[in-house]
């Protein structure tokens, strides 16, 4: 977009169920899918961490299919059914999966453990017992720069089990 | 891990009679912080809103040095949305300069929240501009016309030494700080060597542990009170406040820092001063909430890097027996446009003058330089780390040059188990270890008895295979006395940390403490600790999550940096854990009619000891003082509400002799790396790694663990694909995760770890910190590539710190290149 021009940005109105919740927002058609679930829905349990679609902090799964929410424009999701991080648990009850990233210590700032986790629910509806190659590459695009993956690949282990 | 025992995660404290009560410190409880980040509940700083707040962008520098010769905002702040803009000049007026650690030249610089005048490197930030949304803040910067008279610049730390580009005119000089170290006798070492081995130049290059959350802060400013309130990820408030008061002018206290969760630190975001002010100007100017996020590119660019080093000169006089007496360099230390945490750099590596080893003849000249690069903070490892792959690529080059064996080179000249406590030649007292098994237990893990056979494997395979060990210190716990050995004018020595522990009136147990946690698991080793001295369990111990000046729970060198907190935070916790029980004792003993040392505190209730039905419940206890105090001994002095400031125990340094005992504890950390190169390509993959660590009584042996993870794949990035180059005009060519490749769960290669504890002597709880690791995962990379590249004949010399394929390929194609960096020169 040409600068100076924000006030020809055309709005549009974009509705989408998150975590199973009905949304509708009038939406700049330039916004980010993750600047509207993070500052327009107020889900901030999906994180930024790159802006360039490398890190996976904002991976969310888009009617089933897991993606990175910096990838995408709010608009392009309208009509679309959204999971994030904070539709795993059911209400205190955590997941496995959430369960196993606490016990194997797969997480220490918990910055990218959101993506993670999400990259991880998608991968073990795929697939219900992965290979340790299997979760290394189903991780890959997420970054983590605590933990050196070590226990993250345990947990998902111990998560499929 | 090798021996390791398992322990159920939560352990009742349920003691029957007779029986030992086991604590919770050494448990692998699970971590309070868990439950609410893996359902997404953290709070980062960007998720924190305020009402009408506007964003922030930074304009910045397209140069790499350049005067300033027109900003005009005009055109921005027409477009609608947009609340207001900053510019270097009104900092100029409304703040004074960020005071330097430095002696001159580098005291002179004058460093502000924007570039006044003149643009140092690419990225140094020009104006601000404030707007409803991130995107409009964005376009608006856009907008902002800046007219630059571009100047020459220098980039490289020897280059800048020459003086034909000077940075800060107001200094005069690219040098920060210079000094010579000059311990025990190396003339006479090198009288006495029967061999002097000479490296011409080795470089440890630069790059940053890139925490995935960027920096930011929210800052609201109170009007009435003029207090600015500052939620952001600063992970030293405590001296952020000391640089930021003085220049906007105002007491410590106008300033109060918040944090709940951080995304990860590693010393990068130690040194978030000027973005923090202006956002502070903003606020106030616009009487608004300002929101400011950094965007990734901005991060890579302009916010910092860790130190880059060049080594030159080094000489090492060795033994015929391989004993090497020490050694003698010219460090030149690049830090970028403008040195404000440094020039402590120049200093910290000293913590760690001989390595691991008895070396007792060191000759250090140190030089700080500024070049037009983004500035440096203490990056993970900090100094040390730069320091030790100094020491670990003298042994190795020292024993290949001289046909000796690394591994029994090392073992001949670290130091021994018995030698513990051990005086470093410049009064550093290495507190425990026994660095020699530290060593054998890495050479088992990655099979070294076998590595003859598997070196024949590699090679029927067309493989170079390389066997490389890396043996450091994670020295923690600073003595901030060292900032003195540079700069005697200042008043800084010692180190405190802060805790406060109360016991509120439902018989809740309140912890607060004064660290800034990032991952480190505060919240659970600290409710181990207290738990422990208190007679409960950790569920009963609530820790407030992060950190807030207003919990009256700082000092002035709080925070979470230089592996400390095991020690001086848990020490914190302690002493006021034990303040409590003593009161809650004397409490229940005035309730009882009994003398306070009859009264024991066990499974969450004060009783009579040999009397269990003589109990007061913590809520009991709670509920008297707090609510229910009639008839209390009129002389019983308890508030079930104390703070303990922990002091380690500290002397300042002889200043003249540059020595004295610089940090209070000395973690190990011994790596070992099997690796595979391709000689056709350069392409090299670890095959086998290993990582041993001693960081004396684990309170948490699984957090522990992950530390040494995560420090070592930063360490193996650092060593293979993670370097900040820069294009000849001074542009960052990495400024993204695209160009900049930090290891995903593929590249990590297979990791066993190990441990030892050695106990500390000097500590509250006979822990080490442990957290930053001093890089060992380089050092072990530097030397199995040596190692490999040198199984056919005479290789090169492995001179960088970092070395991605392409390096290697040109070591490979021209050894010769290399090898005239090394002499020896034998009597």
């Amino acid at each position: 977009m040409e600068a100076g021009t924000a006030q020809t940005v055309r709005s549009q109105t974009v509705a989408v169920e998150v975590n199973g919740v009905q949304y509708e927002r009038e939406v700049d058609a330039r916004r980010l899918l993750i600047h509207f679930i993070r500052d327009d829905l107020g889900l901030t349990g999906s994180h930024i961490g790159c802006d360039t679609g490398n890190c996976g902090a904002c991976s969310i799964i888009v009617d089933g299919t897991l993606l990175k929410s910096c990838m995408m424009l709010a608009v392009q999701a309208d009509g679309a059914g959204i999971e994030t991080v904070e539709g795993l648990a059911d209400g205190d009850e955590l997941t496995p999966l959430q369960q196993a990233f606490s016990e194997h210590h797969a997480l220490q700032c918990g910055y990218c453990t959101p993506g993670m986790l999400m990259s991880a629910t998608a991968l073990l509806r795929q697939s219900k017992s992965p290979s340790d190659d299997e979760i290394r590459r189903a991780i890959q695009g997420n970054l983590c720069r605590c933990t050196g993956y070590v226990n993250i690949v345990e947990a998902i282990k111990a998560a499929a089990k | 891990m090798t021996e390791t025992t398992t322990v159920s995660p939560a352990q009742p404290l349920v003691v029957e009679e007779g029986e030992e009560q086991r604590g919770f410190i050494g448990q692998n409880i699970p971590r309070k912080e868990d439950k609410r980040l893996v359902q997404g509940q953290g709070v980062f700083v960007d998720d924190v809103k305020r009402h009408e707040m506007g964003y922030v962008h930074f304009v910045r520098s397209p140069y790499a040095h350049a005067r300033i010769k027109h900003v005009d905002v005009a055109k921005a702040l027409e477009l609608d949305g947009v609340y207001g803009t900053l510019t270097g000049d009104e900092v100029a007026i409304l703040t004074d300069p960020f005071f330097e650690l430095s002696t001159p030249p580098g005291a002179h610089i004058k460093d502000y929240a924007l570039a006044v005048g003149t643009a140092r490197h690419v990225g140094d930030p020009i104006a601000a501009v404030v707007a409803s949304t991130r995107e409009l803040a964005r376009d608006a910067a856009e907008l902002v016309e800046v007219e630059y008279e571009p100047l020459p610049l220098v980039l490289d730390g020897e280059e800048a030494l020459k003086y034909d580009v000077v940075l800060h005119e107001d200094a005069g000089s690219n040098t920060v700080w210079s000094g010579t170290f000059d311990w025990g006798d190396f003339d006479a070492a090198l009288a006495e060597a029967d061999h002097v081995v000479k490296i011409e130049r080795l470089h440890f290059d630069r790059f940053s542990s890139t925490p995935l959350e960027c920096s930011g802060c929210l800052v609201e400013y109170n009007r009435g009170t003029g207090q600015w309130t500052i939620y952001g990820n600063h992970q030293m408030p405590g001296v952020g406040a000391i640089w930021m008061a003085p220049a906007l002018r105002v007491g410590l206290d106008k300033l109060r820092f918040v944090s709940q969760d951080i995304g990860g630190g590693f010393g990068n975001k130690i040194t978030l001063h000027p973005q923090f002010t202006a956002c502070c100007l903003l606020a106030r100017k616009l009487n608004r909430p300002v929101q400011w996020t950094e965007w990734r590119t901005d991060q890579h660019t302009a916010n910092t890097h860790g130190n880059e080093r060049t080594f030159l000169d080094v000489t090492v006089p060795v033994k015929a027996d391989g004993t090497m007496l020490g050694f003698s360099v010219r460090a030149i230390d690049d830090c970028g446009a403008f040195p404000r945490y440094e020039p402590l750099g120049c200093i910290i590596w000293a913590q760690v003058t001989p390595g691991c080893y008895r070396w007792r003849n060191v000759r250090v000249d140190f030089t700080q330089v500024c070049t037009n690069k983004s500035p440096v903070a203490p990056n993970r490892g900090y100094s040390r780390m730069q320091h030790l792959w100094l020491t670990e690529r003298i042994v190795d080059i020292v024993a290949q040059e001289l046909g000796l064996d690394p591994v029994a080179v090392r073992k001949k000249n670290y130091v021994k188990h018995e030698e513990f406590p051990y005086e470093t030649p410049n009064g550093c007292v290495y507190d425990s270890g026994d660095y020699a098994r530290c060593l054998d237990i890495a050479l088992g893990l990655i099979g070294y008895d076998k590595i003859e056979e598997r070196r024949v494997d590699a090679e029927a395979r067309g493989k170079l295979l390389g066997v490389g060990i890396g043996s450091t210190l994670d020295s923690g716990t600073n003595n901030f006395g060292q900032s003195m050995i540079l700069n005697p004018e200042l008043q800084f020595s010692g180190n405190n940390e802060v805790a406060t522990v109360k016991l509120d009136i439902f018989g809740e147990i309140v912890v607060t403490l004064g660290t800034v946690p990032q991952g480190q698991g505060h919240e659970t080793t600290t409710a181990q600790v207290v738990a422990d001295i208190l007679g409960c369990t950790p569920d009963d111990v609530n820790v407030r999550a992060g950190h807030d000046s207003y919990w009256n729970s700082h000092a002035g060198f709080s925070g979470t940096y230089a592996s400390q907190f095991a020690v001086t935070g848990l020490g914190a916790v302690k002493g006021a854990a034990d303040k409590l029980a003593d009161e809650m004792k004397r409490l229940a003993a005035a309730v009882f009619g009994c003398p306070p040392d009859a009264i024991e505190l066990a499974e969450s209730q004060a009783r009579i000891k040999g009397n269990p039905e003589a109990a007061l419940p913590f809520m009991a206890l709670g509920a008297i003082l707090n609510a229910n105090n009639a008839g209390l001994p009129e002389d019983l002095d308890v508030t079930l509400n104390v703070r303990h400031v922990y002091r380690p125990p500290f002397e300042k340094p002889d200043l003249e002799r540059k020595y004295g005992n610089l940090t209070l504890t000395y973690a190990t950390q011994v790596h070992a790396c099997v690796l595979e190169v391709d000689p056709e390509t350069g392409v090299y993959e670890i095959v086998d790694y290993a990582a041993v660590d001693d960081c004396g009584k684990r309170i948490h042996p699984q957090i522990v663990e992950g530390q040494v993870h995560g420090a070592t794949a930063q360490a193996l990035g650092a060593a293979t694909h993670e370097i900040f180059t820069y294009d000849e005009q001074g542009n960052l060519l990495t400024p993204n995760f695209y160009d900049y490749h930090v290891p995903h769960a593929l590249d990590m290669p297979p990791m066993q770890t190990g441990f030892i504890e050695s106990e500390s002597p000097f500590t509250p709880l006979g822990a080490k910190g442990m957290g930053e690791g001093g890089g060992a995962g380089i050092h072990a990379v530097c030397a199995g590539l040596q190692d490999a590249l040198g199984r056919r004949g005479e290789g090169p010399i492995v001179w960088r710190s970092c070395n991605p394929y392409h390096r290697v390929w040109e070591l490979l194609q021209k050894p010769g290149d290399t090898r005239r960096l090394v002499s020896v020169e034998s009597r």
